[in-house]
Parts: structure tokens; sequence; C-alpha cells
């Protein structure tokens, strides 16, 4: 049986979804989409100059990508759901990745907004993406009024500090029914990876890409580390053991 | 509680025991610090620190990379009146100085934003000097109006106002706030205001944060560097935006680094700052802040800039012209201030590019 990642009416071979921003130049993103074998790709609404004589962004993604427009900049549900419905008007489809961040420090997402637009936009028929702190009663909510899938960060976002809440993750993945799509923080492909073992349907990641010195290589290496996490999900990874299992158990003389 | 009350914590012989104090031991654990307190930003600024440039360059880089990625914003600034009723010692629209004032009709903001957006800017700051008879916020409203139709994104950089005022700013259009505190030292602030609302440290000082207060989603703060010592108010300007940013944190904080310039005032300082003294500025900034944002404007020349560029600064200027008209005359020499770098904008562009990084010209649109 084929292994599809199923989002709205979407099935996905690749589960890494790959972001637009940091880059030295757009013209870069073809060659990071297609080494990375990603199909799904976000886009902040509002960097898209949709009247731009030399062009923008959204000229260098192929039209087979699954666009996630998000809604960066926004401080609550009032200003995501207004960003995506703008982004919707512009013809960026109708996913959306919810963004609501009022913390310029830490950019951490605000959990009770975030519920406020997933609601409205999954009502106006949107395939909801929402971005969120691991907290399983919000991505219970979430999950409640409609959300598509949920994405929790690993670290803060273009931390680049790896699964710091790694805990959190796992209780997530085993509660909630809904795709958990890792999002943020993650730094090295080895955190991909480890990710996708623990049983998130996909990771989200930009900076660690956008920010090597080698974007392509490091695209590529975060899709063979994504592919790798997830056969070992279906595999079944061995019980890792505290101790060496010894060769004479304590045990070993109960013959019967 | 206003910075106020956080400035008169730090006396000038603290700032000086840890100028004198700090090691290059003590800077080097600093630099491999993930959170720095505002006495590891002070021991950054001291003259100690100066031999430690090249580690500090590289942190803020990589913190910079890490955070904006490899892009710059571009944004150009667009002088709607240079009537002013202060007496500002170093600054050109100075009451007492004897020139042909001029403001803005609308005819000819349409005009000036005609022109400056067939460059490409989506990104406009509006200035004026302090005369809110005529240049108030009714004008600027109307002003805002026109704009709106030509660019993405519209700050502000006028006078001090009052909380309700910012408010219906926005409510007209504007994104975000300019405000520079000039020096934070109040004896020589009296000094160098001589007459004129501006005389008002103390109103100054809680501008950015009757904006904040607002909702204004940028607030921009600075110190004109060189009225005073450049460490002292570049240590308060850090942590002015750093009291801004705990207090607001749904505000985009940043701090600008204008070193003085010759005007038609030309006013003595005695406080020159060079080259590597605003290299240290920047990235101990960065190492303290490193999601702030730094426009950086052109009163410093194209290398200057372009060097800057992988130091921590997120923003820059281009296509400048700090006189009252212009962009749709060029002749205007009655400008704020000297412009140093005097690319236009396919220029910089290019220059951006070149050194590896994008030219961004959007980065938000009114919702």
């Amino acid at each position: 049986m084929v292994d599809q990642l199923v989002i709205g009416d979407r099935s996905l071979q690749s589960r890494l979804f790959i972001g637009t921003g940091k880059y030295s130049a757009d013209a870069l993103i073809p060659e990071i989409i297609k080494k990375s074998g990603s199909e799904v790709i976000t886009v902040a609404l509002r960097r898209i100059d949709f009247n731009s004589p030399t062009g923008n962004v959204m000229d260098h993604i192929p039209s087979g990508m699954q666009l996630l427009p998000n809604t960066s900049g926004a401080r609550n549900a009032q200003e995501a759901i207004r960003i995506a419905r703008l982004a919707k008007a512009a013809g960026c489809g109708n996913w959306i990745k919810i963004e609501v961040i009022s913390d310029n420090k830490y950019l951490l997402p605000d959990g009770y907004e975030t519920i406020k637009a997933t609601e409205v936009l999954a009502g106006e028929g949107f395939v909801v993406l929402p971005y969120i702190s691991p907290d399983l009663m919000v991505a219970k909510q979430l999950a409640e009024v409609g959300a598509a899938a949920v994405m929790p960060l690993g670290a803060p976002i273009g931390s680049n500090r790896g699964l710091k809440t790694k805990e959190l993750l796992k209780i997530l993945i085993e509660e909630i029914a809904l795709p958990v799509i890792v999002d943020a923080g993650i730094g090295k492909p080895s955190d991909a990876c480890e990710a996708m073992e623990m049983g998130a349907a996909a990771c989200l990641l930009n900076t660690a890409i956008a920010s090597a010195n080698q974007p392509e290589l490091m695209a590529e290496a975060f899709g063979m580390a994504v592919a790798a996490g997830r056969k070992a999900y279906l595999a079944g990874l061995g019980r890792s053991e505290k101790y060496a299992s010894s060769s004479s158990p304590l045990t070993g003389f109960l013959h019967n | 509680m206003s910075f106020y009350d956080e400035y008169l914590q730090y006396s000038d012989a603290d700032i000086e025991t840890v100028f004198q104090h700090t090691t290059s031991a003590d800077i080097e654990r600093i630099i491999g610090k993930d959170r720095l307190t505002p006495k590891d930003f002070l021991a950054l600024l001291s003259p100690k620190a100066e031999e430690h440039l090249e580690g500090m360059a590289q942190k803020a880089h990589q913190l910079t990379v890490q955070n904006f990625g490899r892009v710059i914003l571009l944004y150009t600034p667009m002088y709607l009146s240079d009537y002013c009723t202060n007496k500002c010692t170093y600054c050109g629209f100075n009451v007492t100085n004897v020139f042909t004032r001029k403001q803005l009709t609308m005819e000819e903001v349409e005009k000036e934003a005609q022109t400056v957006a067939a460059s490409g800017i989506q990104h406009i700051l509006i200035l004026t000097g302090e005369a809110p008879a005529i240049a108030g916020v009714p004008y600027m409203k109307e002003c805002v109006a026109i704009l709106k139709r030509y660019f993405s994104s519209i700050a502000i950089e006028v006078y001090a106002m009052e909380e309700e005022e910012y408010a219906e700013l926005m409510e007209a259009g504007v994104e975000s706030m300019t405000m520079y505190q000039e020096t934070y030292n109040p004896l020589l602030y009296d000094r160098l205001h001589l007459k004129g609302p501006k005389k008002d440290y103390r109103y100054r000082l809680d501008a950015p944060e009757r904006a904040c207060r607002a909702g204004m989603r940028g607030v921009n703060i600075g110190a004109l560097l060189g009225l005073d010592d450049w460490r002292r108010d570049g240590f308060f300007t850090g942590l002015h935006a750093n009291y801004l940013q705990n207090k607001y944190p749904g505000v985009e904080v940043s701090i600008s680094l204008p070193r003085i310039r010759p005007t038609m005032g030309n006013c003595e300082t005695g406080n020159s700052v060079n080259d590597k003294s605003i290299v240290q500025f920047m990235t101990a900034f960065r190492l303290f802040m490193p999601r702030a944002g730094m426009p950086l404007s052109t009163r410093e020349n194209a290398e200057f800039r372009n060097h800057a560029i992988q130091l921590g600064i997120t923003k820059m200027s281009a296509g400048v012209q700090t006189a009252v008209g212009g962009h749709i005359d060029s002749q205007e020499n009655s400008g704020q201030f000297a412009v140093s770098d005097t690319r236009n904008v396919k220029e910089m562009s290019d220059a951006i590019l070149q050194l590896g990084y994008q030219p961004v010209f959007k980065d938000w649109h009114a919702i």
C-alpha cells in the first residue's frame, strides 16, 4: 500500500513542507523544491507583491505545488481572518496556515486567537493548518472547530534548536486524530528524522534550509531525512533498552 | 511607569564602572551567551569590547541571517513639510534658519507618490517638521489617503503626539512610526533644544510608548549619535527598545543609528562617531536584541552601507531626497541633512543582489 498523507482533498507523497522566506534570491526556490521533493510550500501573503513589474515569489513556484499561504504578521484572530480571505481572493487557493503571533520576542503563537480564527475560516471552507505551541487542550479544541491538521512547534521559530518540546509532541501525536505536523525549530535533518520516527505526519521548515551555506544540498538532505524517519516509523522501531540484555539472564534458572 | 524610571536606574558612575572593569574574558563570555542582560549589552559598548569587534560581528551576522534571512527591505522617505516651530541647534529645519519653507499640496503629494512608486518602492516614510497648525494630523491624514493608493505600508516620522492622535493616523492607514530621542541626556537635550514644543524631554521620551499603546505595528527609535557620548546614548537606545519590546510584545520594535551629518544649521558637536564605533553599537545591539529591526539611512555612504548589510541591518532607504518636493524637483537643496549614499532604487537593489542578499519591496499590506 502506498503511504500517503491526506490533507483536505490532496494526497501527498512527500511529508516535507518547505518555506519561501529568508532566501538570498527567489530564483533559488525551484531548485530547492526539486531537491527536497516537497509538494507543499508556504508563502507569507504580506510579502507577495502582486503588482510588481519584476514579478514576485509566486513566479518561482511550479504549478503542481500545493500553496500554503500563511497569516504572518497577524496579531489577532481578526487580522488572521482578513489575511486568509485576501490570500484566497488573490488566487492562492483555500489552504491557510494560521499564524497568530503577538509576541515579537520569541514569536510564540497565541492559542486562543488561533482557535477563534480557525473556527471562522474552517466554517468558510478553508483547509486550516494552525501553528501552535504543543498544547494538548488547544490541539483538541482546534480539532473540534475543524482544523485539517495541527502544527506544533519543536522550538521557537527560526531557532534551529531541534525538538525541544519532544515530550509534548509525543502526547499530541498520541492523542490527536488529525495529522500532527512539526513546524518550527527543526535545525538539522536528524531533528526532522526524529520527529518522523516519533510518528509526526510531516515536518515544515524554512530557516534550516534557507540559512545553510548550500540551501539546495540541505533541501535534499531534509527530503531524505523525512523519508527515512517515516519509513522507520512504519517499520516499527525496535525497543530501545536502557541496559544491555545479558546473555546469562538472572531468571535463566527457571526452567518450568 | 515610563522608560524614564528605568533610565534613572543607571547613573553615569555605574556606566563608567562597567566600562572600566570589563575584561576581554567578560566580552568573550558575553558573545557566547544566548540571552544578554542590559549589563552585558553595556559591556559590549565598552572601550574594551572594541578589541573583539570581529567576534561580535560574526555573531551579529549569524543572528541576523537566522532571524531575518538574507533579505533587506527597501523604503524611501518623503518630506511633506519643512515648516517647524522648534529651535534645535543641529537641524536644518530650525525655525531661525532663513530659507523658503515648503509644504506639499495634495497634487504635489500625488506627483511625488507616482515618482517614488514608479521606482518600485512600496514602503514609504513620511516626514514633517513640527508645525501642527498647518502640517498637523488633518493634513497628514489627507496625504495618507493619497499615499495609500500607491504604497503597501506607510510610516511616519513627525513630531511627538498624543496617543489618540497616533490612533487617528493608524485608522487613516499609518502602520508604524519613528521617533528619535536625539539624546537621552536630559541636560544636553535642554541645551540643544532651545525653543519650541520639542524642548519637553519627557513628552518626547514617552512618545514611542504612546504609539505602542495606540496599537502601532512598528515603532522605531534612535538617538542622533554624536550629540552626546555615543556609548551612553547607544546604551539607552537599546535599553529603551528592550523596555518597549518587553512591555508591548506585539509591536515590532526597531532602532536606527543615525550619525550626525552637516546641515544648514551646521551646529557644533564635539563627539565625532567613527565607523568602528557605529559597527560596535550595531553588533552589540544585534546580540542584545536578536529579533529587533535595524534600518540604516543614507546618512551613511555607499561603501559603509554595503558592509553594514552583513552586520545586522534589516532595512535600507534608497533613492533618497531630504528636501520637501525633492522627488519631483531634484534641484531642491534645502534638505534636512546631507545624503551620503545617492544611489537610486535600482542601483541599491543591484548592489544588494550582488552582495548575495535579496532586496524586498513589500513586507506588509494594509488589511
